[in-house]
C-alpha cells in the first residue's frame, strides 16, 4: 500500500509538469487552431529566467579592505553582490535563497512579452496556412529559441537550488499511519504539486468566471460562431497565446530545482506533451489535466523494479504505448467532445 | 421494387430525433426529389444512403443490396454517386486530371498498384476522360487547374466525374445552393440533358423549388425528420399537408 | 526514353550527370588553398552524404510531397536500416548486398506495421502519432534492447552497434577487405585525380551511393507520373471526394508510407556500409525533424526538391560549422579594427556550432516566405525572366 502511494506521489511533479504544458497547448489549438511546436521550448525559456534571476542575484563587485590582507600581503578583495550592497546582508541572503519562486515575478512579464510577440509576429500569419506549415514553422521556431538559450547558457544542465526550507523530504508515511520513512517525498515536489494546482485552478477560474474566459470558451466549442458575433478576437487569440505561454514558463520555473535545465529539455517534454493532449482529447482543457497527471502516474508505476523485472523497458514506452491505444480505440481521447478531431 | 429501398429508418443524435422512421422507395430511372425545411433531416437522410453515417435501425437497401455497414467507396462502387453541396473536386489538379479519376475507380476498382506504368500511356483512360469531359462541354478547359474554375464549371466538372463512373443512382445534394440564377438554369437544363439521354437514377435533395419542379417526377417531403407526403409535383403544389410544414417558409 | 516523357528524361540525365561529375564540379578550388578548405565539398564523405540523404528525401517527398501526410518519425526507419546492416556485418560478413536487402526489408516491415496503426489518423493526428511511434522506437533502442548485459541486445545502446573481431562473420573469405564492400571492392577505396594543384577523389562507396541515387531518383519519376502517384496527389488534394469516388485511400497511403520507409532503410543501410556503425541518436525525432527541413528547403512535391535540398542542408551544415572566429576575422580584415570586432561578435552566434541556430532561421524564412522551397525561388527568377519575354498563358502541370 505504502508503494502504491509512494509511486502515485512520485508521478505528481511530473505529471504537474504535463498537465501544465498541455494545458497551454490545448488552449492555443482549441481557441487559435494552432499545433505549436514551440510550447517546449517556452517551457525552457521560463526555466532559464530561474537561471537568469540567479545570476543577476551574484553579480558582483569588488572593494579592496586595506585592514586586511591576504596571504600575499596585498590588500584583499572583497566581492559585495550588487543585492547586498542595496538591500543590505540579511535580506539579500533571504533573496538568493528564495530566487526561485521570486523568478516567478520575472517570468510572468517575460513570457507574457514572449507570447505577445510570438503571437504577433509569427503564429498571426498561419492562421489561415494548412496544419502542416504551422507544425513545420513553429518547430522550426523551436529549433531557434534552444539554439538561442544554448548560445547563452551553453549545453550543459544548470543547477539551480530551491530554498533552504524545501530542502529535504517529508515523511508523509508517518501522517498516514504507516511506518517511519515508507513514504518519504522531497517538499520541492509537493511545492511543485501544488503551486500547479494553484495555476491550473487559476486558470479555469479565469475562462469559467469573466467575460474574456466565456469567450474562449465559446470560440473553443464554435469558432465561426464567435467570429460572426463581431467580437475583436485578434486581441483575445493574442491574449490566450500570451497565457498559455505563461503558464508553460511557469512551469518551467518552478521545475529547475527538480531537474536542472539545459537548452533541450523542452524538445523531450513537448513530445510528451502531445501524447497528453491527444490521450486528455484534442481540445479538452479538463482532458489535458486529467491525462497529464495520469501519464506521470502510469510512467512513475512502470519504472517500479517490480514492474520492469516483468516487463523491461516497460517504463521507456508506456506513455506512447497508451496513446497509441486510445488514438485506435478512442480517437476522441478520454475527454474530448465527439466529432471533434476524429478523423 | 425501387432501386432505392429506405425502410423504417431511424437516428438520433443526442435528444434530437434526426430521423424518426423514414421509407422512401426509389424507382428506377425516375428523378426523385426529397425537400422540405430547414432541419427536416435531408442531409441526415442523404448521409446514411452514402455510408457517412449509420443508422440507429432501419435498413437500406440498393438494387437488392443492404448498403448499411458499408464505407463510401465501397457503397460507390456498388453504383452510387453523389455531389455535395459545395463542389468537392482535386483543387490542386488539372480539369482532365481531375476525370481521369473517376475513370481509374471504374476500371481498377478502389484499390491498384499501377506505379509504374505512366498516365500518359493508359490510352483507354484518357480516351474515357475526353469523352466525359466532352460530354460536358469542357474539354477545351482540360489543362487548367481545376481550383480557377468559376463556380459552376465546378459543379459542372463534378456532375461529369460522378457521371464518369456510370453510376445507377446519383444523388445531388442542394446542387445549385448559392449560386448565381445563370449558374442555377445552367445546372438545371444540365440535369435534364442528363435525365433524358441517360439510363440513371436521380435522387435529388433540393431547397429550391423551382429546381425541383423542373426536374422532378417523384417527390418527398420530409418534416421534422418524417416523410409527411410523397406525390407528383402537380399533387404536392396545392397539398395542404406541405402548406403546413412550409408554414414558416411561405415565400419559397 | 526509359519510360519517361522527354521533359523527365533530361532531368534524370541532368543528375546522372551532376553525380558522376560531381567530385570534379564540388572541388573547384586548387588544395591546400583556404577557399579550398572551406568551400570544396568534393570529399568522399561529403559526397556519400549528399547521395545517401538525397535518396531518404526522395523517399520522404513520396509521402509528404503527394500525399500531404506529414511525418515526424521517419529517422526511425533510417535507424533501423542502419542496424539491419550493421546486424549482417556482424553475422554474414562485409558483403553489403544481404546488408541493404535486410535494410529495406526491415524498414519496409516496421513501416508497414507504423503505418497500419498512424494512418487511421489523418492531420496532426498523423504528425504526432508517427512523432510517438517513432520515439517510442527510439527509447527502445537506446534502452531496452541496447542494455549490454542483457540477451536481447540488439542495438548495444549508447555505444552503438558496431562490428567486433569476435563476431560470426560466417561468409567471411580471407580475402575480403577488412571494411563493408562489394564483391571485394572496399566502399573505403578511391582513386586520386591529381590535375595540376587539384586533387580529385573517386570513392567506391560515393559512386555505388550515387547509383542508388539515380535509381531512387528514377523510381520516384516513374511513380509521379503513375496512376499510383496520381491518386496520392488526390489524396493531399481532397480525401472526401476520393472516397465518394469509389478509391478507397488508405491502402493508398499505407503504400506510399511503406515505399518512402524503404527509401528510408536503403539510406540507413547505405550509411551503415560506409562507415560500419550504428547508433539510436540518428532515430530520434529531431533527426526526423531534420530530414522535413530537407524536404521543405528543396521544394516538397516536386521530383528535384529533395536532391536540391539534401544537398543544400548538408553543404551548409558543413561550411558553417567550419566556420570560426579567426576566419571570421580573416575574411573581415578589409573593415575598420572596431568595426570588425563588432561584426565578428554579431556573426559569431550563427557560425561554428551555432550552424543549427542559421539553419532553423533559414527553414523558418523559407516557410514564411517561399513554401515551395528552393524550386519554387528558382521557378521565381525564371519567370522574372520570362516575363519580359512574351506572355504567354501558362500550361505547365502543377508537378514538376
Amino acid at each position: 500500500m505504502d508503494a502504491i502511494i509512494l509511486q502515485i506521489l512520485n508521478g505528481l511533479d511530473k505529471g504537474s509538469a504535463y498537465a501544465l504544458i498541455a494545458l497551454g497547448l490545448t488552449l492555443i489549438f482549441g481557441t487559435l487552431g494552432v499545433v505549436n511546436f514551440a510550447h517546449g521550448a517556452l517551457f525552457v525559456i521560463g526555466a532559464f529566467c530561474a537561471v537568469t534571476l540567479n545570476r543577476i542575484f551574484s553579480i558582483s563587485f569588488e572593494t579592496t579592505d586595506p585592514t586586511k590582507v591576504d596571504f600575499l600581503g596585498n590588500p584583499a578583495t572583497i566581492k559585495t553582490t550588487y543585492l547586498e550592497h542595496w538591500f543590505g546582508a540579511g535580506p539579500a541572503a533571504w533573496m538568493t535563497d528564495w530566487s526561485v519562486p521570486l523568478a516567478i515575478l520575472m517570468a510572468i512579464p517575460v513570457m507574457l512579452l514572449v507570447g505577445v510577440i510570438m503571437e504577433r509576429g509569427l503564429i498571426k500569419h498561419f492562421y489561415k496556412r494548412p496544419h502542416a506549415d504551422q507544425i513545420l514553422v513553429t518547430f522550426g521556431l523551436a529549433i531557434v529559441l534552444q539554439e538561442i538559450i544554448k548560445f547563452f547558457y551553453g549545453a550543459n544542465p544548470i543547477q539551480t537550488a530551491p530554498p533552504d526550507v524545501f530542502i529535504g523530504t517529508m515523511d508523509l508515511g508517518v501522517w498516514l499511519g504507516f511506518e517511519a520513512n515508507a513514504i518519504a517525498y522531497p517538499y520541492w515536489r509537493m511545492v511543485y504539486f501544488l503551486f500547479s494546482t494553484v495555476i491550473i485552478g487559476g486558470v479555469f477560474a479565469f475562462l469559467q468566471f469573466t467575460t474574456f474566459g466565456m469567450v474562449v470558451r465559446a470560440g473553443m466549442a464554435d469558432r465561426e460562431t464567435v467570429g460572426l458575433l463581431g467580437i475583436d478576437i485578434d486581441k483575445r487569440f493574442t491574449i490566450t497565446f500570451a497565457i498559455a505561454a505563461t503558464v508553460a514558463g511557469l512551469a518551467g520555473v518552478m521545475y529547475t530545482p527538480i531537474t536542472p535545465p539545459t537548452y533541450d529539455i523542452g524538445v523531450e517534454l513537448l513530445v510528451l506533451s502531445f501524447v497528453v493532449v491527444v490521450v486528455g482529447g484534442m481540445g479538452s482543457l479538463p482532458g489535458a489535466v486529467l491525462a497529464g497527471f495520469l501519464l506521470g502516474i502510469v510512467e512513475s508505476f512502470a519504472s517500479m523494479n517490480e514492474v520492469k523485472n516483468i516487463l523491461p523497458g516497460i517504463d521507456q514506452i508506456i506513455v506512447y504505448l497508451m496513446a497509441i491505444i486510445v488514438i485506435l480505440v478512442r480517437p476522441r481521447g478520454l475527454m474530448g467532445r465527439k466529432g471533434v478531431m476524429e478523423d | 421494387m425501387g432501386i432505392l429501398e429506405v425502410k423504417g429508418v431511424n437516428k438520433r443524435f443526442g435528444g434530437l430525433q434526426a430521423l424518426g422512421d423514414v421509407n422512401l422507395s426509389v424507382q428506377e430511372q425516375t428523378v426523385h426529389a426529397i425537400i422540405g425545411p430547414n432541419g427536416a433531416g435531408k442531409s441526415t437522410l442523404l448521409n446514411c444512403l452514402v455510408g457517412k453515417l449509420i443508422p440507429d435501425t432501419g435498413s437500406v437497401m440498393f438494387d437488392g443490396q443492404s448498403v448499411l455497414g458499408r464505407t463510401p467507396y465501397e457503397i460507390n462502387q456498388m453504383g452510387i454517386s453523389r455531389v455535395f453541396q459545395t463542389p468537392e473536386i482535386f483543387g490542386d489538379l488539372t480539369v482532365m486530371e481531375n476525370m481521369m479519376i473517376p475513370c481509374f475507380a471504374k476500371r481498377d476498382g478502389s484499390f491498384s498498384m499501377t506505379a509504374f506504368a505512366a498516365v500518359r500511356n493508359q490510352k483507354d483512360i484518357i480516351e474515357h476522360a475526353m469523352h466525359a469531359l466532352e460530354d460536358m462541354n469542357m474539354a477545351d478547359k482540360r489543362h487548367m487547374h481545376s481550383a480557377s474554375l468559376s463556380r459552376g464549371d465546378k459543379r459542372r466538372l463534378e456532375i461529369g466525374m460522378c457521371l464518369a463512373q456510370e453510376p445507377r443512382l446519383l444523388l445531388l445534394d442542394e446542387p445549385t445552393a448559392g449560386m448565381a440564377r445563370a449558374d442555377t438554369n445552367n445546372t438545371i437544363d444540365l440535369l435534364k440533358q442528363i435525365r433524358d439521354t441517360r439510363d440513371i437514377t436521380i435522387a435529388i435533395i433540393e431547397h429550391d423549388m423551382h429546381v425541383v419542379f423542373s426536374l422532378a417526377e417523384r417527390i418527398t417531403v420530409l418534416a421534422q425528420g418524417t416523410p409527411l407526403v410523397e406525390e407528383t409535383p402537380e399533387n404536392i403544389k396545392g397539398h395542404p399537408k406541405v402548406r403546413e410544414a412550409y408554414l414558416g417558409e411561405a415565400q419559397v | 526514353m526509359l519510360g519517361l516523357e522527354k521533359k523527365d528524361f533530361t532531368l534524370l540525365l541532368i543528375v546522372t550527370v551532376m553525380v558522376i561529375f560531381a567530385p570534379f564540379v564540388l572541388n573547384p578550388f586548387p588544395e591546400g588553398t583556404a577557399m579550398a578548405q572551406m568551400f570544396n565539398a568534393g570529399y568522399p564523405d561529403l559526397m556519400q552524404r549528399f547521395a545517401i540523404f538525397g535518396i531518404l528525401v526522395i523517399g520522404f517527398n513520396i509521402l509528404f510531397g503527394l500525399t500531404g501526410y506529414l511525418s515526424f518519425g521517419h529517422a526511425a526507419f533510417l535507424g533501423a536500416g542502419s542496424y539491419a546492416a550493421v546486424w549482417m556485418f556482424k553475422l554474414l560478413g562485409y558483403d553489403i548486398i544481404p546488408a541493404i536487402l535486410l535494410s529495406i526489408a526491415v524498414s519496409g516491415l516496421f513501416s508497414l506495421a507504423v503505418g497500419y496503426v498512424s494512418l487511421r489518423r489523418s492531420g496532426i493526428y498523423f504528425s504526432i502519432l508517427t512523432l510517438a511511434l517513432a520515439q517510442m522506437m527510439f527509447n527502445m533502442a537506446y534502452s531496452v534492447l541496447g542494455n549490454p548485459s542483457s540477451s536481447y541486445n540488439l542495438t548495444n545502446g549508447e555505444t552503438g552497434l558496431q562490428v567486433y573481431n569476435s563476431d560470426p562473420q560466417v561468409l567471411l573469405s580471407a580475402t575480403d577487405p577488412n571494411f563493408p564492400h562489394l564483391f571485394g571492392l572496399s566502399m573505403r577505396s578511391e582513386t586520386h585525380l591529381l590535375v595540376g594543384n587539384w586533387d580529385f577523389t573517386l570513392n567506391a562507396g560515393y559512386y555505388l551511393s550515387g547509383l542508388f541515387l539515380l535509381l531512387a531518383f528514377y523510381i520516384s519519376i516513374r511513380i509521379f507520373r503513375s496512376p499510383f502517384g496520381l491518386m496520392l496527389r488526390a489524396v493531399k488534394s481532397n480525401q472526401q471526394r476520393l472516397n465518394y469516388t469509389g478509391l478507397n485511400t488508405r491502402p493508398y497511403t499505407l503504400m506510399a508510407f511503406v515505399i518512402s520507409g524503404m527509401y528510408a532503410g536503403l539510406a540507413g543501410g547505405l550509411l551503415a556500409c560506409m562507415d560500419p556503425l550504428a547508433g539510436a541518436e540518428r532515430m530520434h525525432w529531431t533527426a526526423s525533424g531534420e530530414i522535413v527541413i530537407m524536404s521543405i528547403l528543396g521544394g516538397i512535391g516536386t521530383l528535384i526538391g529533395p536532391i536540391l535540398g539534401a544537398g543544400f542542408n548538408e553543404y551548409f551544415k558543413n561550411i558553417l560549422s567550419k566556420i570560426n572566429d579567426s576566419i571570421l576575422h580573416e575574411w573581415l580584415s578589409f573593415l575598420p579594427d572596431g568595426f570588425e570586432d563588432i561584426m565578428v561578435t554579431l556573426i559569431h552566434p550563427f557560425v561554428g556550432k551555432g550552424w543549427h541556430l542559421t539553419l532553423g532561421l533559414l527553414f523558418m524564412m523559407v516557410i514564411i516566405f517561399l513554401p515551395g522551397g528552393l524550386v519554387e525561388g528558382g521557378q521565381r527568377i525564371g519567370k522574372l525572366f520570362r516575363r519580359k519575354k512574351a506572355d504567354t498563358p501558362s500550361d505547365e502541370t502543377p508537378v514538376e
